[in-house]
């Protein structure tokens, strides 16, 4: 459903939409799947974001992300130097991570690493600030972040969305969708639930306490 | 929202109400919110407007690759035109602004994106200060440019990687007039026309970015964008209709962009950016990004 403020917004640091607002949201996402600034990233750029990426400060704005700055942050033309003065150590590489028509120009794989927790992502920016991860670990997902979103995988195990619906129910939360997909019968079940409040670290503990979960993420809504 | 401007027109006149008014009702239906709070969101996105128009004004500002800033504080200062003391040289030179930021990394409303984010802001806050309209008003054109770009979006498109600059500056030149039509006093069906004007006048119209990036030609592409937004809002308001309907003239533009070909849909492969000077300036001015770090 389109907004009047999807049209009238968001408000951003410029220059694009797609390859400064966008990729900053990339940085967020990558940045809640190891929970606070990361200390080493490795960020591919592939298509697009490869090739004019710089000069769309595409680089700043994805570093300004994994430090938690929003799109508007007017520290993302700064991000780069206070990333190195905060001590993430950052990598910037172009790659290739698919072919032209299969995978989207404004794609990148982000991976990050923070104590002892380490992720790698895949998203894409699709335009107007709009974002799409795609995979996670190794899983395809499509998570686009208009939502809180909890992602996990889990045994394909009888009653298992029962129980997580009744953790998120337990706290107050309103599940707004939820796709639950698996490779085979038997095999690993990927949910992912998009949530109309914010979940707490309560919430992530308790579903990770789950015997029968493997792991499981909160991604923060980073739509305007 | 409304997927057709001719159903927002038909509501507002059939109610005695703007098409700010529809828009607000049907966006607070539609997201279960208030429309006060819609207001507000409205009025920071306004605030910052003006704030991008004041900062690109200053003129010290440059892009990343130095291709573009400094041209909106030459129309505000330099020697005079045929517009000079009109509120058409200060549209002009506000939509220079809000781009010249945008370019240099500062904070702009993408509306409706980054690379058309000069049009509206110019065109609104330009009349609104001549004319000495307040921000209440305003805020209601911006509901109604967010109605009209709503259904842009629904019917063609609002990226210039699928429909071309047209569906950049040319819906915001389409926003522009409509909502601004209305806000100097239009009839909905005035701002459709106005819209139609406004849309009619960008058909075709090319994403050529000089090396991809958001700088040469759009920074001028506001301008010239607001321009025909300004001539769509005096047609308009003088009373020119336009013999196709609204609708009809933005499934056009939708059809367009489709037909497009892909070098002309911001991939840099075609138009100013594929001129022998597009593309050494593009390796020149890419090459010293790299060297100096952004």
């Amino acid at each position: 459903m389109v907004s009047l403020l999807d049209i009238i917004g968001p408000v951003m640091v410029g220059p694009s939409s797609s390859h400064t607002a966008g990729a900053c949201r990339l940085g967020l996402l990558a940045r809640c799947l190891v929970g606070g600034t990361p200390e080493r990233a490795r960020v591919e750029l592939h298509g697009s974001f490869a090739r004019t990426g710089e000069g769309h400060g595409t680089d700043k704005a994805i570093v300004g992300g994994l430090m938690g700055f929003r799109p508007d942050d007017e520290r993302i033309r700064d991000a780069l130097g206070i990333a190195e003065r905060e001590g993430l150590d950052y990598r910037f590489e172009k790659t290739t991570l698919g072919e032209e028509n299969e995978v989207h120009p404004n794609t990148v794989r982000i991976t990050v690493e923070r104590g002892d927790r380490g992720t790698m992502m895949v998203g894409s920016s699709l335009g107007a600030g709009r974002v799409l991860v795609t995979e996670i670990d190794g899983y395809p997902v499509e998570v686009t972040a208009n939502y809180h979103t909890i992602v996990l995988v889990a045994e394909d195990i009888p009653g298992s969305v029962a129980r997580i619906a009744t953790i998120l129910a337990e706290d107050g939360i309103n599940i707004a969708t939820l796709r639950l997909t698996r490779k085979a019968r038997g095999g690993d079940a990927f949910m992912v639930i998009e949530v109309d409040e914010a979940p707490d670290e309560k919430v992530s503990a308790d579903i990770d306490a789950l015997p029968w979960v493997r792991w499981v993420y909160r991604l923060d809504k980073v739509s305007a | 929202m409304y997927h057709s401007l001719a159903d927002a027109i038909r509501d507002a006149e059939a109610s005695g109400k703007s098409l700010a008014h529809v828009a607000l009702e049907a966006e607070s239906r539609d997201q279960g919110r208030p429309i006060e709070e819609i207001r507000e969101a409205l009025g920071r996105a306004l605030s910052v407007m003006r704030g991008a128009v004041t900062r690109g004004l200053v003129g010290d500002l440059h892009s990343a690759s130095g291709l573009v800033g400094g041209d909106a504080a030459k129309l505000r200062e330099g020697p005079a035109g045929p517009l000079a003391g009109t509120p058409f040289r200060d549209v002009l030179a506000r939509a220079l602004a809000v781009q010249e930021v945008n370019a240099a990394m500062g904070v702009i409303v993408a509306a409706p994106t980054a690379g058309g984010a000069g049009v509206l802001p110019a065109v609104l806050t330009g009349l609104a200060d001549a004319r000495r309209i307040g921000d209440d008003a305003v805020i209601d054109a911006l509901a109604t440019a967010g109605l009209i770009g709503a259904v842009v979006a629904q019917r063609a498109s609002l990226s210039g990687a699928e429909g071309g600059c047209q569906a950049e500056t040319g819906a915001a030149a389409g926003m522009a007039a409509g909502a601004a039509t209305e806000m100097l006093g239009g009839s909905p069906s005035q701002a459709g026309h106005a819209v139609a004007l406004a849309q009619q006048g960008t058909l075709g119209l090319v994403c050529d970015p000089l090396g991809g990036l958001v700088e040469l030609p759009c920074v001028y592409r506001n301008a010239t964008g607001a321009a025909i937004a300004m001539a769509a809002i005096e047609m308009a308001l003088a009373g020119v209709t336009f013999a196709i309907p609204v609708d009809e003239v933005i499934d056009t533009m939708g059809e367009i962009g489709r037909g497009m070909d892909v070098r002309y849909r911001e991939t840099a492969g075609g138009g100013l950016a594929a001129t022998p000077t597009g593309r050494r300036l593009a390796r020149e001015r890419l090459y010293q990004i790299k060297r100096s770090g952004g």
